[in-house]
């Protein structure tokens, strides 16, 4: 692949900490090499930093393989920035010119407090799946894998619900910052499978009503969480949601959840 | 000290079922007294944790990442294996354990790796119950594939995301737990001591990563299910986080280190492309199943691939090993591709590639598709989109990720591979039982040595990982607490703790206090190169002294010229990375010591002073049948112990993949 280097200019989100009120701070970084991944353009800026004896800007971010959920970037008013389907870790700075500026913003959400910088505290998603998001099987307690036959195209469409990382992208794009494609994913995922149907019913109104809870806000079927996931977590989810937790509500057999 | 591996006597067959049916066990109103600390929330520490819940121990579990669910298990992409016999192929709980055997060069212990073929079924059905979503077939039933150094199908897989589905099985079992008030869960903490009490474990430091506070945690037993070390060469496949330190912290309060040598060297991941780079990208083994992996047959050929013609293609996985061809096991693929790139007939820019062409793959699927379709004449761009397609479903995510990260298209363009550093067979030594040499400190998954010998192969982590967590602690751990009962939790404000959390503290207090002018990174760096270079792929005494005298030097050039930005007292990933590194410099030079000790080539430690004629890696069983248990004796000071390795049922001979 063809490769240049370029320079930038970077309006990046400061904030020491949880109560401090941020602000943008300006850099200029040179040298980018177009091979680069977006955040080890910000490993260069990081460096440069460091020789200066200034703090590092802190952001969120592990696998960078695109699979983990950590890194969580708005970038020019898009979370996870331009590509489709794509997390910030995998956006590569081919995308970009030289003397491009770009504003680098953390997720912004009530239910997403900002820790430093970059980085938001997103335990609120946790609390979500501890509201319901599992099948409630022991250790040991299975029977053999193939005694259940799964229809291809169920375990497929389950599968694809599965693939979300849980980071948060849906809620930053919101305008409502609505959590409900992530939470549909989990409903999903486990309602398109028999194992998941005993517990279907409490599972989603459980899990509902812990995302109220948290603050989120509510779907307006925009559907920019669809446009700016990473995972292609599809809008679908949500209308199958809405069936569960109708179904759930109006059937009664949710009261002891 | 004489080590004692506990291995349970009787048949091999039998000595599971013996053990599970005669160890202590402790009684549900006692469990409720026995707290539990469980370090790292990947498949071993999330399935852990998970099942020690369920069972009443109150259990803490810590990770570093901001939820449990992002530990690095979840990037495995392939697949897990297990002894099903589902595809009818002549597979079995003894061929499971005999592949994984002779695949880690017979230096694993039998009595351990039989263990974890006879629980693999138990897996599959556990996380099929949990809702993990497997591939299957259009009947409905569970799909399987094929892995290197296996000539059956037993590799269960949910696309080229089997561990992100896995770990989302065990995470969600966790939360259940955590739900129920059975697990209290520290996210972005990190480990930085053990602390024990009359020899025993019963405790850590733990870091809040937020606030920089310290915060001591008492525990009857402790769990390290903290990962691997690969990150100890900088580059590798594994996640920017990935880190040693609690298992270096506990390795320096008495658990000794095994085999800290044997590194895997895995041979499809993406090619380095500048100084830049942070890290590197894997491309599933499950590839191997359908690539075909070629260099030109002419030295520094710069023409494209696709101008290379046929027959001036050198398809040299094939043409060496017939009989696993591609499929052979990953240390032998990968030296084989450091072997033609050395030659000189490397691609790319680097010329330290070679090809992973998908195009005869993607005809033979393309026709198997037109004849069903009654198109057994069709054109070879019809055909040629049918096996696309088909191509896309099994591998499209990793061929997407490719495109993404190198900006060329796999379907046109063959991929250029590389090896890189994937996983680390080395790790606290631990008995049958997964204890460690320090009594109540236990080792899991990939942190511990036990199970892969001197080569791991392909969907085997993720086997052993959940084997540790769902199936082997819950009974090994309540046979050494039963002892324990009456010792009640102790308050943390005991000496040992106090002291515990001085030390972390003074560590810190310096850390900070050098205010040099070389950053963390930069350092890492430095000590990847020296890591990679001599204690890589290949490696040989001289290059292993020297690495030792550099580490050496470099350990003392951070001590006294790091720069750390910021406070202790806040979020500081600097900080964090600081500490992580500066256990991977006094890691690094173990490793050498390690490698430099043993003389022979066996699995992923090839010493280039043993080798047959043809390259392949010379074991000299009559001195080397040992795990080398390393004990720390203060810096830079370690001493060797042996478990010898006794083989009662295979007999060990030359690997052939031939």
């Amino acid at each position: 692949m063809e490769h240049h280097t370029i320079g930038l200019t970077l309006k990046v989100w400061r904030q020491k900490n949880n109560k401090a009120k941020g602000q943008f701070e300006t850099f200029n970084v040179k040298n980018i090499s177009t091979e680069m991944s977006f955040l080890e353009m910000f490993d260069v800026l990081n460096e440069q930093l460091v020789a200066e004896n200034k703090e590092p800007v802190a952001f969120d971010h592990d696998c960078r393989e695109g699979i983990c959920g950590a890194c969580s970037m708005y970038i020019n008013g898009r979370a996870h920035g331009p590509w489709h389907n794509t997390t910030t870790c995998q956006l590569h700075m081919r995308e970009y010119k030289d003397g491009d500026t770009i504003v680098v913003e953390p997720w912004r959400a009530n239910s997403f407090p900002v820790l430093k910088d970059l980085i938001v505290d997103r335990s609120s998603f946790d609390r979500i799946i501890q509201a319901g998001g599992y099948i409630s099987v022991n250790t040991g307690n299975a029977v053999d894998a193939n005694s259940l036959p799964i229809e291809k195209h169920r375990a497929d469409e389950s599968f694809a619900a599965a693939a979300c990382i849980g980071c948060g992208a849906c809620v930053a794009a919101c305008p409502n910052a609505s959590a409900m494609l992530f939470v549909s994913a989990k409903v999903s995922h486990l309602a398109l499978l028999p194992q998941g149907d005993p517990e279907r019913k409490i599972r989603s109104v459980n899990m509902i009503e812990q995302m109220d809870k948290e603050g989120f806000g509510s779907c307006t079927n925009i559907g920019a969480c669809e446009a700016e996931c990473p995972k292609g977590i599809s809008l679908e989810n949500i209308a199958r949601l809405n069936r569960e937790y109708l179904g759930a509500v109006f059937s009664g057999d949710s009261q002891n959840a | 000290m004489i080590l004692n591996s506990k291995i349970p006597a009787g048949q091999l067959q039998s000595k599971w079922e013996d053990y599970k049916s005669t160890c202590k066990l402790v009684n549900p109103a006692n469990k409720r007294q026995i707290e539990v600390i469980v370090i790292g929330t990947g498949l071993a520490g999330a399935s852990a944790a998970a099942s020690l819940g369920e069972m009443g121990y109150k259990v803490k579990a810590f990770c570093f990442q901001d939820s449990p669910r992002r530990a690095h298990s979840i990037a495995a992409q392939g697949g897990i294996n297990a002894a099903k016999n589902y595809q009818n192929d002549g597979d079995s709980t003894y061929r499971l354990f005999y592949d994984t055997i002779k695949g880690g060069d017979y230096r694993s212990r039998e009595s351990n790796v039989y263990r974890l073929a006879a629980v693999s079924a138990s897996i599959i059905d556990q996380c099929v119950a949990q809702g993990v979503p497997f591939a299957r077939e259009y009947g409905g039933l569970l799909s399987n594939r094929s892995f290197g150094g296996t000539q059956v199908q037993r590799t269960f897989y949910a696309a080229g995301q089997t561990g992100q589905q896995l770990l989302i099985g065990a995470y969600q079992a966790l939360e259940r737990q955590i739900a129920l008030g059975n697990v209290e869960m520290y996210a972005r903490h990190e480990m930085l001591e053990l602390v024990k009490v009359e020899g025993k474990a019963r405790g850590i430091i733990a870091r809040n990563l937020i606030t920089g506070e310290l915060e001591r945690h008492f525990g009857h037993s402790v769990l390290l299910c903290s990962g691997g070390y690969g990150n100890v060469f900088y580059l590798s496949t594994n996640a920017m986080g990935s880190n040693v330190t609690a298992a270096w912290k506990a390795h320096k309060k008495g658990a000794f280190f095994g085999n800290p040598c044997f590194t895997q060297i895995h041979p499809t991941c993406i090619p380095v492309t500048g100084d830049h780079q942070s890290k590197l990208t894997l491309m599933s083994e499950s590839l191997r199943n359908d690539g075909r992996i070629w260099v030109p047959k002419k030295q520094g050929d710069n023409r494209k691939a696709s101008e290379i013609l046929e027959e001036e293609r050198d398809y040299y996985l094939e043409r060496r090993y017939p009989a696993f061809g591609n499929l052979v096991p990953r240390d032998v693929a990968s030296r084989a591709a450091k072997e033609r790139c050395d030659a000189g007939y490397g691609v790319g820019t680097s010329k330290m590639a070679v090809y992973l062409d998908f195009a005869s793959a993607i005809m033979r699927y393309g026709k198997v598709e037109a004849h069903k379709r009654g198109l057994a004449h069709g054109d070879d761009k019809a055909v040629y989109q049918l096996g696309k397609d088909v191509v896309k479903e099994k591998y499209g995510n990793l061929f997407e990720m490719y495109e993404k990260i190198t900006g060329e298209n796999p379907y046109e363009i063959p991929m250029r591979i590389y090896p890189a550093v994937h996983y680390t067979m080395g790790g606290l030594w631990v008995d049958y039982e997964l204890m460690t040499t320090v009594p109540g400190l236990y080792a899991l998954g990939e942190a511990n040595f036990s199970d892969h010998g001197a080569n791991r192969l392909g969907a085997s982590a993720l086997m052993q990982g959940l084997a540790d967590g769902y199936f082997v602690i819950p009974y090994t751990l309540g046979n050494n607490l039963a002892d324990d009962i009456r010792t009640k939790a102790m308050p943390t404000d005991h000496p040992a703790f106090a002291e515990a959390e001085k030390e972390v503290s003074d560590r810190l207090t310096r850390l900070m206090s050098i205010k040099g002018s070389e950053s963390v990174e930069s350092f890492h760096k430095r000590l990847g190169k020296i890591m990679w270079d001599k204690c890589g792929m290949a490696r040989n005494a001289k290059g292993l002294q020297e690495a030792v005298t550099e580490i050496q030097a470099l350990k003392k050039e951070f001590w006294s010229n790091v720069r750390i930005p910021g406070e202790i007292s806040e979020f500081n990933p600097e900080l964090d990375k600081a500490g992580r590194v500066a256990d991977f410099i006094e890691l690094g030079e173990l490793m050498c010591l390690d490698a430099l000790q043993r003389n022979e080539s066996c699995g992923g430690h090839f010493r280039e002073e043993y080798q047959t004629e043809d390259g392949e890696a010379l074991r000299q069983d009559d001195q080397y049948m040992f795990v080398a248990a390393w004990e720390y004796k203060g810096d830079s000071r370690f001493e060797m112990h042996k478990e010898v390795l006794d083989y009662e049922v295979v007999h060990p001979s030359q690997r052939s993949y031939k």
